[in-house]
């Protein structure tokens, strides 16, 4: 959908034009601790200029909303294990109902870690190798590209972007690998070793493939003034959605 | 009823890599000649204070427990419980 906006050209003289404000409506949750949300909410509101709401995890979504994003950042302090916490909220009910119904939901670090702890994605995300919180310019690997979140990607491109975690070494037994590469679940790999990730895996999704998990921070990335490298791979992150919800940017 | 101590340890299952011990044993316990420690596994520990029946009801609600709030992430991790008296 296009939105439209009123233009008082003169006293007299009113236009009406249609505007590439885009009305589809997308959903930033807020646990206590997430620090990403704001950056999130940046990018969606200022950079794709999509309709953007927060919405408190103890508060329930809006049944309008078109995608929704659990952001980065330390939800509980990390108490216990990151993510497990906040995946008892009352909203990740909500999220699990959404995700059921094919909306798109994604998951960045610390989001990708509650999907992982409330069971909507498989895996676990361990201490990194190293024991250090990396903060650092990594570069994935596109390994599927027909999700709502790297459709306008191609197979195999190289996203430079930032990861900012201590626990993001995501682990799988065996089992849960091949069944990952059976159903092409996974979604981003690091081109080189980064934390010790089984398989350098770095992002993936549920069987349906709407809901998807990554550990690097495409919100950091999207603009050039914060992106040393290449802003446009991230952005084709957020384009991508844009396409699937409604929009083509 | 009677109150007791619950003591529940989390730690990685073998086979899964456990980088914080391996540290502790390589950079610390060996460097310091303790040659004979061959592994260190770390671990966090819960402790409850719960007030139960007995022993076996209140190690059965608080693995129960354990269960059901993903307190350990069966994946990667085992848990270990000991019931005390408090």
């Amino acid at each position: 959908m296009l939105g439209i906006q009123i233009k008082m050209v003169s006293c007299h003289l009113i236009l009406i034009t249609r505007l590439p404000t885009i009305c589809v409506k997308v959903g930033v949750i807020v646990f206590p601790g997430s620090n990403c949300d704001r950056d999130m909410y940046h990018v969606l509101r200022d950079v794709f200029k999509i309709n953007t709401e927060y919405f408190w995890h103890e508060k329930k979504l809006s049944k309008n909303l078109d995608a929704v994003i659990l952001p980065g950042g330390f939800s509980y302090g990390d108490r216990l294990r990151a993510g497990v916490i906040a995946a008892h909220s009352p909203v990740i009910s909500d999220v699990k109902k959404f995700a059921s119904k094919g909306i798109p939901i994604l998951g960045v670090c610390n989001g990708f870690q509650i999907l992982v702890e409330s069971g909507l994605l498989p895996g676990v995300l361990m201490k990194n190798d190293s024991l250090n919180f990396m903060c650092e310019w990594t570069n994935l690997i596109v390994e599927n590209n027909k999700t709502p979140f790297t459709n306008k990607l191609k197979l195999r491109q190289k996203i430079p972007i930032p990861i900012a975690n201590g626990e993001g070494r995501y682990y799988a037994d065996e089992k849960t690998i091949k069944l990952l590469k059976k159903n092409n679940q996974i979604v981003f790999r690091y081109s080189e070793i980064v934390n010790g990730s089984t398989f350098r895996i770095a992002g993936i999704c549920n069987k349906d493939g709407n809901v998807v998990g990554m550990m690097p921070h495409p919100e950091r990335a999207t603009e050039p003034e914060i992106n040393p490298i290449d802003s446009k791979p991230s952005s084709l992150i957020f384009e991508s959605l844009l396409n699937v919800i409604g929009v083509a940017h | 009823m009677p109150s007791f101590m619950v003591h529940v340890v989390i730690e990685n299952k073998p086979g899964i890599s456990d980088p914080e011990g391996d540290t502790i044993l390589k950079d610390l316990v060996l460097k310091a000649s303790f040659l004979s420690v061959k592994k260190i596994r770390t671990a966090k520990m819960l402790k409850f204070k719960i007030i139960e029946k007995n022993k076996s009801i209140a190690k059965k609600k608080i693995h129960n427990l354990c269960d059901e709030l993903r307190i350990y992430n069966p994946m990667v991790s085992k848990i270990t419980i000991e019931v005390f008296d408090d």
